[in-house]
């Protein structure tokens, strides 16, 4: 067993007992960094080794559990490309405020890892600078748009990760790599330092190996932050050790999310994770949300406008890659041209499309109707059940370049995820089973603020069915179950 | 069916230079998914409000209190052209928006 | 044929917060470029807007001066555009629940008092500046970018197009200027860019309901300008109706040299700005309390002055001036409550005070004259202890040092001659010197008196009691 194999609150306990000395956790996730990663590609950056080992203070614990930053959160002083041509040169002036909290406590960084350009995928192939691949299998994508840092934080090279999330891009990756990922309520985390792609649905949030970790870095990041206007000036999430009590609880299980062209194999998961709550008490039933079918539409109309809007600014004149051009407005658009990737461009020109005059009516101000309908039968759920479930992807990992060629195919496979965020809910996602050793996720749903409620169902989960305790073979362990 | 003229209406106002090959690809691949967007005809939605936003919160306002940390090297440092403090660019034509 | 003018204006306003309207950064004139930016002006990824309080109010107060019903809800939207100066190529801006609509300004004009009816009122951010190194916008080199400005809060004020002439144009403008003024929210200044102006123009024949077909006036960067460019503007269409052409649809440039308007290259493609609600700032909720302490907060305004003014006996002319000038009228309703004769102060205020200012470039808060020395100083003309010659003579050193006229007096001995039996030796002096005067006065010229008062007041410096020389003179000639 490698020490990059345990989860963060093993290996603080380890540092407190001084059974381990804190570096010994760095270097562990170093040797495998130099190990794993030609293969995998995680990262687009890593910082110096020396540097990370150096970081290292007897007196700040976490210093000593390395975490990765998905590669469109700004850490001063750090590249921050998005994986894209666009940013390729750009050196991040100032820190994103999730950061600034974690550099109070000293959080070790080792670098910022793969994505979908500015978080456009479910793959992370939509990268500027090449896939990441999936740790449990190769030839398979690891999920996107966090796909670096969900594969890095299963296969070790960081015991925890950061990654954003607007319409699956954390619980996406995690369900694919066989780890935990929570997408908060809208509002819980600052936003200030995340790049924008879709403001009204992204959200930064931990990916982790498991539950309790998962709790642990949220608590940290959470908060309010006078920056971010859209950050919710409530009593922030505190973690307190988990109990998995889940007796008596109402589960639903939405129905429509079980149908439209899910693979069986995921559904038999899905199927066996309701007889595991049963077991533990709880009451499942099945819930129908009617207009939950609708929003992959709403979705990629509502999430493209914002785009293409927030991806503005990236013009070539203040920062980042600037093309030719004898005039300003042509060297812009020939910096746009050329700096943007192919999905880029294809969701640029539909937000611009579904915007622009005659269209507003039709499509942008429609899908806000159904954002409306959609949040309105979560809602009415929520009257009845303390919190819901479903598949967090109807699909198991794909192989690579499988899906590439047809945008809208991918784009359905987001289904499960996509209505969470258009209705500002928090979701976790954590590993309910293994088909052909590729891992399924479930994912948990709850109202707002519900974080704790979630973080107990899963672990209740977790401590019956330990699926997280496996890792990929590619580490060079097996560990657990 | 988008047109080709559209595609290229759509390029300028996004400021996108696109190659042929590009607009033939987008003009497909957005009908297909605007196509499917039609799907949200399938329910009459006059009477329902739009959500602008999930957030039950207004009025989030600042004091008015000048504070400036961000220093003239942090604003140029990832300029591409820069003079004497200015960003520099191209020269702009044809008047003003 | 006779033809109807209709012109709309579009007001420009840098509201004097002190920090930018959605980051802290100083709101300042004349920094080196680009010290007064931070991630939010300069469009970096991943930065946010959080809306500035103050800017708020002053855009709510704005609307309230102008008689605007107040949106309970406001929101903003972005309107996405590109231009190097605007860092985000979206503009944050407000689209249809701006804070104020619906209000209305009266002016007079030489002709008639009428209402113009303002459509709305909203805030939004001011974009950077572009510096060509050519001078001009076209044929530069390289064009350079400060965003300093980028950010500042801007108050955005549409009227409709009820505007009929030149004149008219210039009476609004200069009285929204003056409201913003007299409030406290903007400077004002249209030379320093600080107000800016757009106009759209139109005629038609004189009873046509439809309006004609309109040009956007910009770059009209002072107040002379606006009435000069809106006649060109004005003569150019009329000239095009009565050729029985047609006046296109553009923008059109106030070109301030050649005293002309020209057209600017007409765009490839119409502006399509996309406006949709911004997802970085949550909605504004102004309730009525918030509105009521507002309220209470106006000030007097130019237009209640003005009518205050006319009330305590000043002429329509007087009233005007003195209502329309915020330092002024504040001096002058400080000094009416110490002196009452408000004619008497105006009229001192409006002249001799005026004059000395104009000579030294400065505003009367600027000077160390207060409402008691001028009290003072006008109380001591009225107790006949000096001229009036006497006063203005004594007023710059009043305005320049604070000194006190009565002092002033006293130590130069200034204080007026009314001694009976010492002017009459002075007038003896006089007539026996000026023999040949005398005569002409007494063959009937009444020219000659007055010399000969003067002589009187010559030879006092100016410390005679004219009244008493009039009297004592007469009698001594018979
Ligand atoms: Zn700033």
């Amino acid at each position: 067993m490698d020490l990059a194999d345990l989860t963060a609150h093993e290996l603080l306990t380890l540092i407190s007992k001084r059974e381990i000395a804190p570096k010994d956790v760095v270097k562990s996730c170093i040797d495998r960094i130099e190990r794993c990663e030609p293969l995998i590609k995680a990262y687009l950056y890593i910082r110096d080794p020396e540097e990370i080992i150096n970081s290292v203070r007897e007196d700040m614990p976490y210093s000593a559990i390395p975490i990765a930053i998905k590669d469109n959160i700004l850490v001063r002083g750090l590249p921050n490309t998005c994986a894209s041509k666009i940013l390729s040169n750009f050196i991040a002036p100032y820190n994103a405020t999730v950061i600034e909290k974690l550099k109070e406590k000293s959080f070790n960084i080792t670098g910022k890892t793969n994505l979908d350009e500015f978080a456009m995928g479910s793959s992370t192939e939509n990268s500027a600078f090449g896939p990441t691949r999936n740790p449990w299998d190769l030839e398979r994508v690891p999920g996107g748009s966090s796909g670096g840092s969900a594969a890095s934080v299963a296969i070790g090279s960081s015991i925890w990760a950061l990654g954003s999330d607007t319409g699956g891009s954390i619980r996406q990756p995690a369900s694919f790599c066989g780890v935990v990922g929570l997408k908060p309520t809208y509002g819980t985390v600052s936003r200030y330092g995340l790049v924008a792609f879709a403001s009204s649905l992204d959200q930064i949030g931990p990916i982790t190996k498991d539950v309790t970790d998962c709790a642990l870095l949220y608590s940290f990041i959470n908060g309010h932050d006078p920056n971010d206007s859209t950050s919710l000036n409530v009593e922030p999430y505190r973690y307190s050790p988990l109990t998995g009590d889940i007796r008596g609880m109402k589960i639903g299980l939405i129905k429509e999310l079980l149908v439209e062209g899910i693979d069986p194999s995921v559904e038999r998961c899905i199927r066996d994770a309701v007889k595991t709550f049963q077991d533990l008490g709880a009451i499942v039933e099945e819930v129908s949300l009617p207009h939950i079918s609708y929003s992959v539409p709403t979705y990629y109309i509502l999430a493209p406008a914002e785009a293409s809007s927030n991806l503005a600014r990236f013009d070539g004149v203040r920062y980042g890659f600037r093309a030719g051009g004898k005039t300003a407005e042509e060297m812009m658009s020939n910096t746009r041209g050329e700096g943007f990737g192919p999905e880029v461009k294809r969701r640029i020109m539909l937000g611009t499309y579904v915007l622009s005059a005659g269209y507003y009516e039709a499509f942008y101000l429609k899908a806000l109707k159904f954002r409306n309908l959609i949040a309105g039968d979560f809602k009415k759920a929520f009257e009845r059940f303390d919190v819901l479930i479903s598949p967090t992807s109807p699909i198991l990992p794909f192989k690579l370049g499988e899906k590439v060629e047809n945008p809208l195919e991918m784009y359905l496979s987001d289904i499960c995820t996509i209505p969470i965020n258009l209705a500002g809910l928090p979701a976790i996602s954590i590993p309910c089973g293994f088909v052909n050793n590729l891992p399924v996720g479930l994912q948990i749903i709850g109202p707002v603020f519900s974080e704790s409620r979630l973080f107990e169902v899963a672990y209740g989960f977790e401590q019956a069915m330990p699926f997280h305790k496996r890792r990929p073979q590619l580490g060079g362990n097996t560990y657990g179950v | 069916m988008l047109s080709i003229e559209e595609v290229i209406h759509i390029e300028r106002l996004a400021r996108l230079k696109l190659t042929d090959k590009e607009r033939e690809i987008y003009r497909n691949q957005l009908n297909d998914v605007l196509n499917y967007a039609a799907k949200l005809d399938e329910i009459d939605t006059s009477n329902v409000p739009p959500m602008y936003h999930v957030l039950p919160v207004t009025n989030v306002l600042r004091e008015d209190i000048p504070r400036n940390n961000f220093s003239l090297e942090d604003a140029l440092n990832n300029a591409p052209l820069k003079e004497e403090g200015f960003f520099v660019i191209p020269p702009i034509l044809g008047g003003e928006e | 044929m006779e033809y109807e003018v209709n012109i709309g204006i579009e007001i420009h306003a840098e509201l004097l917060t002190k920090s930018k309207v959605f980051c802290s950064c100083p709101v300042q004139f004349g920094a080196p470029p680009n010290t007064l930016t931070c991630p939010v002006c300069l469009g970096l990824p991943g930065a946010l807007p959080v809306l500035n309080k103050k800017a708020v109010e002053y855009a709510i107060l704005t609307a309230l001066a102008l008689n605007c019903k107040i949106n309970r809800n406001a929101i903003f939207h972005r309107k996405n555009y590109f231009y190097p100066d605007l860092p985000k190529n979206y503009q944050i801006s407000q689209y249809d629940t701006p804070i104020g609509v619906q209000g209305f300004l009266e002016i007079e004009t030489s002709k008639e008092r009428k209402r113009i009816r303002i459509r709305r009122v909203h805030l939004e951010e001011d974009t950077g500046k572009l510096i060509h190194s050519g001078g001009r916008i076209t044929g530069s080199d390289m064009s350079f970018i400060d965003f300093n400005r980028s950010g500042v809060p801007l108050l955005e004020i549409v009227s409709e197009p009820d505007i009929s002439s030149p004149e008219e144009a210039k009476e609004y403008l200069t009285n929204i200027r003056d409201i913003l003024v007299f409030l406290g929210v903007c400077d004002g200044k249209m030379e320093e860019g600080s107000m800016r102006c757009e106009a759209n123009v139109s005629i038609r024949p004189k009873g046509s309901e439809k309006l004609g077909t309109k040009t956007e006036l910009k770059n009209i960067n002072s107040f002379r300008a606006v009435e000069r460019a809106l006649q060109y503007e004005i003569d150019r269409q009329i000239d095009i109706v009565s050729k029985g052409k047609e006046v296109i649809q553009e923008t059109r440039h106030w070109d301030e040299k050649n005293e002309r308007t020209i057209s600017m290259r007409s765009k490839e493609e119409a502006h399509d700005y996309r406006y949709f609600p911004e997802p970085d700032l949550v909605p504004l909720e102004i309730d009525d309390a918030w509105i009521e302490r507002l309220r209470s907060q106006i000030p007097e305004l130019p237009e209640e002055k003005y009518e205050r003014y006319k009330d305590l006996g000043l002429t329509p002319y007087e009233a005007k001036l003195l209502a329309h000038d915020l330092e002024m009228s504040i001096f002058f309703d400080e000094t009416i409550k110490l002196y009452n004769n408000p004619k008497n102060i105006a009229n001192w205020l409006l002249v001799d005070v005026t004059k000395e200012l104009k000579d030294r470039n400065k505003v009367i808060t600027q000077t160390l004259i207060t409402p008691q020395l001028m009290t003072e100083l006008l109380t001591l003309i009225d107790e006949g202890r000096i001229s009036g010659r006497i006063a203005k003579e004594i007023l710059p050193e009043v305005i320049d040092k604070g000194l006190s006229p009565r002092k002033i007096i006293e130590e130069r001995n200034l204080v007026q001659i009314t001694d009976v039996s010492e002017l009459a030796s002075v007038i003896e002096q006089v007539i026996k010197e000026n023999a040949s005067v005398v005569e002409e006065y007494k063959k009937g010229k009444e020219k000659s008196f007055m010399f000969l008062v003067g002589q009187v007041m010559k030879l006092t410096k100016g410390k005679a009691n004219p009244k008493l020389v009039n009297e004592l003179l007469k009698k001594t000639l018979g």
